[in-house]
């Protein structure tokens, strides 16, 4: 298939699922909470995503006078570029992919640790305290979490070993890693609900406490970057999980690969916003603690485990 | 840990639970017969305006949204010569309707007013008067009280005895 | 290739004279961090996509995080008395001439090796490991115990001795 016409339908797809989740998640979050949700504009209030997309374009862009302005508007910027790039490596399917490469999780990794510069630099450009202590939480708490991301990873590389997310999809062709890493999954969903800043874990953003945290001063389509960039985030790392202990793309043949994938996509984002539906926020120093104290001794422990197993059966 | 997922559990079980939400515009809620909502001035059997412009409401009133003028036509009946609701102010606390000595002013099962223009929140003497008698059908003041404002002859009432003469001696 | 190749060490050569030239000591790590992706770039570029994946990952990613919190935290402001007395010529001239003399030695070096983006096959990750944990496992060691002592130091440094009593109560 023709490489740009891969780019701009995966392109699509991703930005599509994203908008569309600010519908599906107040929907979903509604029918959790005994409520109807959107239901106005269009069928099933299906076009909400739509009016929200227009009031968000039409509405004053502003960028405060006390900001360091061109560190305020790249900041959004870096999280779409950082979480859209990662999509490249995901394989929608056997012959549906941007390209393949041989470091494919680094490249995930490498993205999502520099996507906390646009938490940061957001965060401080606004000059303002509430969105700078929301970009300290954010950092600290991102930074944490990507050590145990990472390292949670490193059984499923052991398993298929290989980078690559496409040889890592089909070394799970007889079962998927999610039985023999489940606590890597366990891990790896955890830190990546922290890492999207998602409730429970959504510390840098607490309304209650920092009004919009890190985006306190963003109004306009450069907070509709850091709203789609949330739901972007939440798409990836379902996908991810999916690729990387759901077997990806495979299934029973009567349907098709792709629609495996997604299948096993929205499955995990709707487990994402079931966490929002039914859990508190953790206190700044129990995130920490659960993450050093529980985690990453955890999955330090599926490393040594899984490669001791994988050099007996050798 | 098992109480984490427990709440998880918990939660999703409410996707089998129905949904809560009164669709309002459509499905409208049902509003008591005594349901505090918009207040309206009511007339009395004879059609003529219940209300006596006594300001109990006004004084009643805790946040101050009622405003009148008291005015006499030639029977010396009393009037109000205007008689203002600040809706934007007024909070539907009921307390004028318990003043009112007359079942003048009432409160009824509506709240449907709002308005785009705050000044439009304030309604006038005809906005506030209806043609009906409202809660009370049949009650009016005058036949019960005691004096004579042309509505009846004194010692005509309801509840009235006839005037003493004071001339005569028998008791 | 090759232009891929010189338009990231272009970017790179740029980004670092912007850092260091910049007052806003957020707007010169940030062209630190725009200098170690180019710099990320030329490591692809030269078959070792593990090396670059690692290089985001680490430096550009968890360091350079740390350096930009430390400076906002800190809230360096225009010290612009100090750096006046930085620009005495004095102060640069032997550094400047130390840095040309090592430029002109990398260019000689380079010139001998010939096209720098000869594909000579990826360096894989497994080769990586398998060097670190043979050839080089000595130094892994020591980096490994270097590290414990950085680890061990925090730890002493942020543990702090709890209170039992109130404050009131203490012998003086």
């Amino acid at each position: 298939m023709n490489y740009l016409l891969i780019i701009g339908i995966t392109l699509f797809v991703v930005l599509s699922i994203a908008a569309g989740l600010i519908w599906i998640e107040r929907r979903l979050l509604s029918v959790w909470q005994d409520r109807l949700g959107p239901n106005r504009v269009g069928p099933f209030g299906l076009f909400q995503v739509i009016a929200d997309t227009i009031k968000l374009f039409f509405k004053e862009d502003w960028v405060p006078p006390f900001s360091d302005k061109p560190v305020f508007i790249l900041a959004p910027g870096i999280l779409m570029v950082t979480i859209l790039l990662t999509f490249a490596v995901i394989p929608f399917a056997p012959d549906f992919y941007v390209f393949d490469s041989n470091i494919g999780i680094l490249f995930f990794l490498g993205n999502s640790s520099l996507g906390v510069y646009s938490i940061v630099l957001g965060g401080w450009a606004s000059n303002n305290k509430y969105s700078f202590i929301g970009a300290m939480r954010a950092s600290a708490q991102m930074l944490t979490y990507e050590v145990f991301m990472g390292l949670s990873l490193m059984g499923v590389v052991m398993m298929a070993d290989s980078f690559s997310f496409r040889a890592i999809v089909e070394a799970q062709k007889d079962c998927w890693f999610i039985i023999p890493q489940f606590f890597g999954f366990v891990v790896f969903f955890i830190a990546g609900v922290a890492e999207t800043h998602r409730l429970p874990f959504d510390i840098p953003e607490a309304e209650g406490e920092l009004i919009a945290g890190y985006h306190s001063e963003y109004s306009g389509m450069k907070f509709g970057m850091f709203f789609v960039g949330e739901y972007l985030g939440v798409t990836l790392i379902s996908a991810i999980i999916a690729t990387l202990f759901f077997g990806g793309w495979l299934g029973p043949s009567f349907l098709p690969p792709a629609f495996w994938f997604f299948l096993k996509t929205f499955f995990f984002i709707f487990v994402f916003i079931l966490l929002r539906a039914s859990l508190p926020r953790p206190r700044y120093d129990q995130l920490m603690s659960l993450g050093w104290k529980l985690l990453l001794p955890l999955a330090l422990l599926n490393i040594l485990i899984t490669g001791a197993v994988l050099l007996f059966l050798k | 840990m098992f109480s984490i997922l427990r709440t998880i559990w918990l939660t999703f079980l409410h996707i089998f639970h129905r949904s809560e939400t009164v669709e309002y515009p459509e499905v409208k809620p049902y509003l008591a017969p005594r349901y505090r909502g918009r207040i309206v001035l009511t007339r009395d059997d004879e059609k003529k305006e219940r209300c006596v412009a006594c300001y109990l409401c006004a004084a009643a009133c805790p946040v101050d949204c009622i405003a009148l003028q008291a005015a006499e036509d030639d029977n010396g009946r009393r009037y109000p010569e205007f008689f203002r609701i600040n809706f934007s102010r007024c909070i539907f606390c009921g307390f004028c309707e318990d003043a009112c000595p007359t079942y003048a002013i009432q409160l009824i099962p509506d709240f449907e007013m709002a308005e785009y223009d705050r000044q439009n929140l304030v309604y006038e003497k005809e906005n506030l008067l209806i043609s009906g008698e409202g809660k009370y059908p049949g009650y009016n003041f005058y036949k019960n009280a005691g004096v004579d404002m042309g509505v009846k002859r004194k010692g005509d009432g309801l509840t009235e005895e006839k005037p003493v003469d004071v001339n005569d001696l028998m008791p | 290739m090759d232009v891929f190749f010189y338009i990231a060490v272009a970017i790179a050569i740029f980004s670092t004279i912007m850092a260091i030239s910049r007052r806003n000591a957020i707007h010169a790590l940030l062209y630190l961090i725009l200098s170690l992706l180019a710099v990320s770039v030329v490591f692809y570029l030269l078959s070792a996509p593990f090396i670059a994946a690692l290089e985001v990952i680490i430096y550009a990613g968890a360091i350079m995080v740390l350096f930009i919190f430390v400076v906002m935290m800190l809230n360096i402001g225009l010290e612009k008395s100090m750096e006046k007395k930085w620009l005495n010529p004095r102060m640069w001239i032997i550094p400047s001439l130390l840095a040309g003399i090592l430029l002109v030695v990398l260019f000689l070096a380079l010139s001998n090796v010939g096209s720098l983006t000869e594909n000579k096959g990826d360096i894989l990750p497994k080769q990586v490991g398998i060097s670190l944990f043979s050839t080089y496992l000595l130094g892994v060691e020591i980096a490994g115990i270097l590290l414990m002592a950085g680890v061990i130091g925090a730890y002493h440094l942020s543990s702090q001795n709890k209170k039992v009593t109130h404050r009131f109560l203490e012998k003086k």
